[in-house]
Protein backbone atom coordinates (compact mmCIF):
# COMPACT_ATOMS: atom_id res chain seq x y z
CA UNK A 1 0.00 0.00 0.00
CA UNK A 2 2.57 2.45 1.04
CA UNK A 3 4.28 2.16 -2.18
CA UNK A 4 0.91 3.67 -3.94
CA UNK A 5 1.16 6.93 -1.88
CA UNK A 6 3.71 8.54 -3.39
CA UNK A 7 2.23 8.36 -6.73
CA UNK A 8 -0.86 9.15 -5.49
CA UNK A 9 0.57 12.44 -3.85
CA UNK A 10 2.33 13.75 -7.01
CA UNK A 11 -0.96 12.64 -8.52
CA UNK A 12 -3.24 14.84 -6.41
CA UNK A 13 -0.63 17.01 -6.71
CA UNK A 14 -0.90 17.98 -10.58
CA UNK A 15 -4.54 17.73 -10.29
CA UNK A 16 -4.27 20.48 -7.96
CA UNK A 17 -2.10 22.90 -10.12
CA UNK A 18 -4.62 21.87 -13.52
CA UNK A 19 -7.47 22.67 -11.34
CA UNK A 20 -5.99 25.73 -10.43
CA UNK A 21 -4.74 26.44 -13.90
CA UNK A 22 -8.15 26.18 -15.08
CA UNK A 23 -10.33 28.74 -12.37
CA UNK A 24 -7.66 31.27 -13.18
CA UNK A 25 -9.39 31.96 -16.15
CA UNK A 26 -7.83 33.87 -19.46
CA UNK A 27 -4.24 32.38 -19.86
CA UNK A 28 -3.60 35.32 -21.54
CA UNK A 29 -3.84 37.83 -19.47
CA UNK A 30 -0.70 39.04 -17.70
CA UNK A 31 -0.62 40.65 -14.27
CA UNK A 32 0.30 44.10 -14.51
CA UNK A 33 3.77 44.87 -13.36
CA UNK A 34 2.33 48.16 -12.21
CA UNK A 35 -0.08 47.08 -9.30
CA UNK A 36 0.95 48.80 -6.12
CA UNK A 37 3.12 51.40 -8.13
CA UNK A 38 2.67 54.95 -9.58
CA UNK A 39 0.83 55.43 -12.89
CA UNK A 40 3.66 55.75 -15.68
CA UNK A 41 3.71 59.38 -16.36
CA UNK A 42 2.52 60.84 -19.59
CA UNK A 43 1.55 63.97 -21.30
CA UNK A 44 -0.25 63.65 -25.05
CA UNK A 45 -2.39 66.20 -27.33
CA UNK A 46 -5.40 65.41 -26.47
CA UNK A 47 -7.93 63.48 -29.26
CA UNK A 48 -10.30 66.60 -29.38
CA UNK A 49 -7.82 69.82 -29.50
CA UNK A 50 -3.92 68.82 -30.47
CA UNK A 51 -2.99 72.11 -28.98
CA UNK A 52 -4.14 71.08 -25.46
CA UNK A 53 -2.68 68.20 -23.45
CA UNK A 54 -3.81 65.75 -21.06
CA UNK A 55 -1.37 63.46 -18.59
CA UNK A 56 -0.95 62.36 -14.96
CA UNK A 57 -1.31 66.07 -13.69
CA UNK A 58 -5.03 65.81 -14.98
CA UNK A 59 -5.09 62.28 -12.23
CA UNK A 60 -3.94 63.49 -9.49
CA UNK A 61 -5.85 64.22 -6.40
CA UNK A 62 -9.13 61.77 -7.12
CA UNK A 63 -9.47 58.44 -8.34
CA UNK A 64 -9.90 57.73 -12.19
CA UNK A 65 -9.87 55.32 -14.79
CA UNK A 66 -7.99 55.46 -17.70
CA UNK A 67 -9.66 53.81 -20.33
CA UNK A 68 -7.20 52.57 -23.53
CA UNK A 69 -8.71 52.52 -26.47
CA UNK A 70 -9.44 52.11 -30.51
CA UNK A 71 -11.78 52.30 -33.38
CA UNK A 72 -10.17 48.75 -34.49
CA UNK A 73 -10.85 47.34 -31.29
CA UNK A 74 -13.79 45.11 -31.24
CA UNK A 75 -14.04 44.94 -27.51
CA UNK A 76 -13.81 48.87 -27.23
CA UNK A 77 -17.43 48.80 -29.06
CA UNK A 78 -18.57 46.39 -26.27
CA UNK A 79 -17.80 48.34 -23.62
CA UNK A 80 -18.87 51.96 -24.73
CA UNK A 81 -22.30 51.52 -23.25
CA UNK A 82 -21.17 50.54 -20.00
CA UNK A 83 -18.72 53.71 -19.99
CA UNK A 84 -21.33 55.98 -20.90
CA UNK A 85 -23.20 54.98 -18.35
CA UNK A 86 -20.77 55.42 -15.56
CA UNK A 87 -19.70 58.81 -16.87
CA UNK A 88 -23.33 59.85 -16.84
CA UNK A 89 -23.68 58.31 -13.36
CA UNK A 90 -20.88 60.72 -12.55
CA UNK A 91 -18.97 57.41 -10.41
CA UNK A 92 -15.63 58.26 -11.52
CA UNK A 93 -14.05 60.09 -13.92
CA UNK A 94 -12.77 58.36 -17.25
CA UNK A 95 -9.70 59.79 -19.27
CA UNK A 96 -9.53 57.77 -22.66
CA UNK A 97 -5.78 56.54 -24.40
CA UNK A 98 -6.75 56.76 -27.83
CA UNK A 99 -4.38 54.09 -28.91
CA UNK A 100 -2.68 53.43 -32.37
CA UNK A 101 -5.16 54.96 -33.75
CA UNK A 102 -6.46 57.65 -36.28
CA UNK A 103 -7.95 60.99 -35.66
CA UNK A 104 -10.51 61.63 -37.64
CA UNK A 105 -11.58 57.97 -37.29
CA UNK A 106 -11.53 57.82 -33.49
CA UNK A 107 -13.22 61.73 -33.87
CA UNK A 108 -16.52 59.66 -35.81
CA UNK A 109 -16.19 56.96 -33.31
CA UNK A 110 -16.74 59.54 -30.67
CA UNK A 111 -19.22 61.51 -32.35
CA UNK A 112 -21.32 58.78 -33.13
CA UNK A 113 -21.43 56.63 -30.11
CA UNK A 114 -21.00 59.14 -27.40
CA UNK A 115 -18.32 60.52 -25.16
CA UNK A 116 -17.78 59.20 -22.56
CA UNK A 117 -14.38 60.88 -21.37
CA UNK A 118 -13.51 63.51 -19.55
CA UNK A 119 -10.67 64.10 -22.55
CA UNK A 120 -8.51 61.33 -24.41
CA UNK A 121 -5.14 61.38 -25.03
CA UNK A 122 -4.19 60.72 -28.71
CA UNK A 123 -1.53 58.27 -28.73
CA UNK A 124 -1.49 57.55 -32.37
CA UNK A 125 2.61 55.93 -32.26
CA UNK A 126 1.98 54.15 -29.29
CA UNK A 127 4.82 55.14 -27.28
CA UNK A 128 2.82 55.93 -23.97
CA UNK A 129 0.29 52.63 -24.77
CA UNK A 130 4.33 50.60 -24.04
CA UNK A 131 5.07 52.68 -20.89
CA UNK A 132 1.90 51.90 -19.58
CA UNK A 133 2.11 48.11 -20.33
CA UNK A 134 -0.91 47.66 -22.84
CA UNK A 135 -1.08 44.89 -25.00
CA UNK A 136 -4.16 44.58 -26.23
CA UNK A 137 -6.93 47.28 -26.25
CA UNK A 138 -9.49 47.67 -24.12
CA UNK A 139 -7.32 47.80 -20.98
CA UNK A 140 -8.91 49.76 -18.09
CA UNK A 141 -6.59 51.04 -15.13
CA UNK A 142 -7.66 52.00 -11.41
CA UNK A 143 -5.59 54.90 -10.73
CA UNK A 144 -6.14 56.45 -6.84
CA UNK A 145 -5.62 60.26 -5.94
CA UNK A 146 -1.88 59.75 -4.59
CA UNK A 147 -1.32 58.23 -8.84
CA UNK A 148 -0.92 54.91 -7.24
CA UNK A 149 -2.40 51.67 -9.98
CA UNK A 150 -4.76 49.96 -7.86
CA UNK A 151 -6.06 47.91 -10.77
CA UNK A 152 -5.80 46.85 -13.97
CA UNK A 153 -8.94 45.41 -16.42
CA UNK A 154 -8.31 43.15 -19.53
CA UNK A 155 -10.94 43.22 -21.94
CA UNK A 156 -14.36 44.80 -22.17
CA UNK A 157 -15.78 47.04 -18.74
CA UNK A 158 -19.16 45.68 -17.77
CA UNK A 159 -21.81 45.86 -14.47
CA UNK A 160 -20.21 43.01 -13.20
CA UNK A 161 -16.23 43.65 -13.68
CA UNK A 162 -16.95 47.29 -12.11
CA UNK A 163 -18.77 45.68 -9.11
CA UNK A 164 -16.43 42.96 -8.33
CA UNK A 165 -13.09 44.58 -8.71
CA UNK A 166 -13.38 48.24 -9.07
CA UNK A 167 -16.00 48.74 -6.14
CA UNK A 168 -13.68 47.23 -3.82
CA UNK A 169 -10.54 48.03 -5.00
CA UNK A 170 -11.67 51.83 -4.38
CA UNK A 171 -13.51 51.48 -1.33
CA UNK A 172 -10.12 49.16 0.41
CA UNK A 173 -8.40 52.23 -0.64
CA UNK A 174 -10.36 54.64 1.42
CA UNK A 175 -12.18 55.51 -1.26
CA UNK A 176 -16.11 56.57 -0.93
CA UNK A 177 -18.81 55.21 -3.75
CA UNK B 1 18.38 14.28 -58.94
CA UNK B 2 21.33 16.65 -57.63
CA UNK B 3 19.79 19.61 -59.57
CA UNK B 4 16.60 18.62 -57.85
CA UNK B 5 17.74 18.53 -54.48
CA UNK B 6 19.83 22.04 -55.42
CA UNK B 7 16.56 23.55 -56.43
CA UNK B 8 14.53 22.38 -53.43
CA UNK B 9 17.44 23.83 -51.10
CA UNK B 10 17.60 27.16 -53.05
CA UNK B 11 13.87 27.40 -52.28
CA UNK B 12 13.66 27.11 -48.63
CA UNK B 13 17.01 28.86 -48.28
CA UNK B 14 14.96 31.96 -49.57
CA UNK B 15 12.05 31.55 -47.20
CA UNK B 16 14.50 32.66 -45.13
CA UNK B 17 15.54 36.08 -46.47
CA UNK B 18 11.98 37.17 -45.85
CA UNK B 19 12.16 39.02 -42.77
CA UNK B 20 9.38 40.49 -40.83
CA UNK B 21 11.41 43.59 -39.49
CA UNK B 22 11.62 45.46 -42.67
CA UNK B 23 13.26 48.37 -40.45
CA UNK B 24 16.76 49.74 -41.88
CA UNK B 25 19.84 47.70 -40.58
CA UNK B 26 22.27 49.46 -38.25
CA UNK B 27 25.28 50.41 -39.90
CA UNK B 28 27.34 48.95 -36.97
CA UNK B 29 27.19 45.28 -37.63
CA UNK B 30 27.85 44.57 -33.92
CA UNK B 31 24.42 46.75 -32.88
CA UNK B 32 22.62 44.70 -35.47
CA UNK B 33 23.84 41.63 -34.39
CA UNK B 34 22.43 42.77 -30.44
CA UNK B 35 19.37 44.13 -31.84
CA UNK B 36 18.59 41.24 -33.66
CA UNK B 37 19.71 39.16 -30.68
CA UNK B 38 17.76 40.89 -28.13
CA UNK B 39 14.55 40.86 -30.47
CA UNK B 40 14.46 37.02 -30.43
CA UNK B 41 14.61 36.97 -26.96
CA UNK B 42 11.75 39.15 -26.32
CA UNK B 43 8.08 37.81 -26.19
CA UNK B 44 5.36 39.51 -28.55
CA UNK B 45 2.24 40.03 -25.50
CA UNK B 46 -0.46 40.18 -28.46
CA UNK B 47 0.28 36.80 -30.35
CA UNK B 48 2.13 35.38 -26.92
CA UNK B 49 4.64 32.06 -27.69
CA UNK B 50 5.81 34.34 -30.87
CA UNK B 51 9.33 36.47 -30.49
CA UNK B 52 8.66 40.21 -31.70
CA UNK B 53 11.19 39.35 -34.20
CA UNK B 54 8.66 36.47 -35.60
CA UNK B 55 5.40 38.77 -35.30
CA UNK B 56 4.00 41.34 -37.88
CA UNK B 57 1.23 42.46 -35.46
CA UNK B 58 1.82 46.65 -34.42
CA UNK B 59 2.52 45.81 -30.90
CA UNK B 60 5.81 44.04 -32.47
CA UNK B 61 7.08 46.46 -34.19
CA UNK B 62 6.10 49.04 -31.34
CA UNK B 63 8.53 46.76 -29.42
CA UNK B 64 11.12 46.81 -32.17
CA UNK B 65 11.38 50.08 -32.86
CA UNK B 66 11.41 51.23 -28.90
CA UNK B 67 14.17 48.59 -28.50
CA UNK B 68 16.07 50.16 -31.79
CA UNK B 69 15.73 53.69 -30.22
CA UNK B 70 17.71 52.26 -27.15
CA UNK B 71 20.21 50.51 -28.53
CA UNK B 72 21.07 53.69 -30.27
CA UNK B 73 21.05 56.02 -27.35
CA UNK B 74 23.70 53.47 -25.94
CA UNK B 75 21.64 51.27 -23.75
CA UNK B 76 23.16 48.08 -22.58
CA UNK B 77 21.16 44.71 -22.75
CA UNK B 78 20.39 44.60 -19.39
CA UNK B 79 18.67 47.90 -19.59
CA UNK B 80 16.54 46.72 -22.43
CA UNK B 81 15.64 44.09 -20.54
CA UNK B 82 15.16 46.39 -17.58
CA UNK B 83 12.64 48.94 -20.13
CA UNK B 84 10.37 46.04 -21.03
CA UNK B 85 10.09 44.11 -17.59
CA UNK B 86 9.22 47.32 -16.05
CA UNK B 87 6.40 47.65 -18.25
CA UNK B 88 5.23 44.17 -19.04
CA UNK B 89 6.71 42.28 -16.26
CA UNK B 90 8.73 39.01 -16.42
CA UNK B 91 6.67 37.52 -18.95
CA UNK B 92 8.37 39.41 -21.84
CA UNK B 93 11.21 37.79 -21.82
CA UNK B 94 11.41 34.23 -23.22
CA UNK B 95 15.27 34.07 -20.73
CA UNK B 96 13.72 35.24 -17.54
CA UNK B 97 16.43 37.09 -15.41
CA UNK B 98 17.34 35.34 -11.88
CA UNK B 99 15.06 36.56 -8.93
CA UNK B 100 13.17 35.87 -6.25
CA UNK B 101 10.07 35.18 -8.16
CA UNK B 102 11.94 33.10 -11.45
CA UNK B 103 14.04 31.25 -9.27
CA UNK B 104 11.65 27.90 -9.18
CA UNK B 105 12.10 28.09 -12.97
CA UNK B 106 15.41 28.27 -13.02
CA UNK B 107 16.17 25.48 -10.36
CA UNK B 108 13.08 23.18 -10.87
CA UNK B 109 14.65 21.05 -14.07
CA UNK B 110 17.92 20.84 -12.11
CA UNK B 111 15.59 19.62 -9.05
CA UNK B 112 13.87 17.32 -11.26
CA UNK B 113 16.84 15.32 -12.83
CA UNK B 114 17.95 15.16 -9.07
CA UNK B 115 15.15 13.63 -7.78
CA UNK B 116 14.38 11.38 -10.66
CA UNK B 117 17.88 10.01 -11.00
CA UNK B 118 17.54 9.29 -7.58
CA UNK B 119 14.41 7.45 -7.82
CA UNK B 120 16.02 5.78 -10.58
CA UNK B 121 18.70 5.18 -8.57
CA UNK B 122 16.09 3.54 -5.69
CA UNK B 123 14.15 1.06 -7.96
CA UNK B 124 17.72 -0.28 -9.89
CA UNK B 125 18.97 -1.25 -5.96
CA UNK B 126 15.57 -2.25 -5.30
CA UNK B 127 15.59 -4.58 -8.61
CA UNK B 128 19.30 -5.64 -7.92
CA UNK B 129 18.26 -7.56 -4.86
CA UNK B 130 15.22 -9.72 -5.71
CA UNK B 131 15.84 -13.27 -6.75
CA UNK B 132 16.58 -14.01 -10.52
CA UNK B 133 13.72 -15.32 -11.57
CA UNK B 134 15.04 -18.19 -14.00
CA UNK B 135 12.10 -19.09 -15.82
CA UNK B 136 10.53 -15.38 -17.08
CA UNK B 137 14.67 -14.87 -17.96
CA UNK B 138 14.94 -17.56 -20.38
CA UNK B 139 11.46 -16.84 -21.79
CA UNK B 140 12.43 -13.36 -22.64
CA UNK B 141 15.32 -14.69 -24.32
CA UNK B 142 13.16 -16.55 -26.87
CA UNK B 143 11.08 -14.28 -27.66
Amino acid sequence: MNRYLLPLAAVILLIGFLVIGLKKGDPRALPSPFIGKPAPAFELPTLADPTVTVGSKDLAGKYSLVNVWATWCAGCRAEHGFLLKLAADKTVPIYGINWRDTRPEALRWIEQLGDPYVASAFDGSGRVGIDWGVYGAPETFLVGPDGIVLHKHLGPLDQRAWQEEFVPKIRAAGGNL
Amino acid sequence: MIRFIAALLAVFMCSSVVAIDNDVAFEDPKLQARYEKLISEVRCLKCQNQSIKDSNVFLASDLRREIRRLIEEGKTDAEVADFLVTRYGEFALYRPRVSGKTLFLWIAPFFLVVFGGFTLYRIVRHRMTLPIDEETDSKGATQ
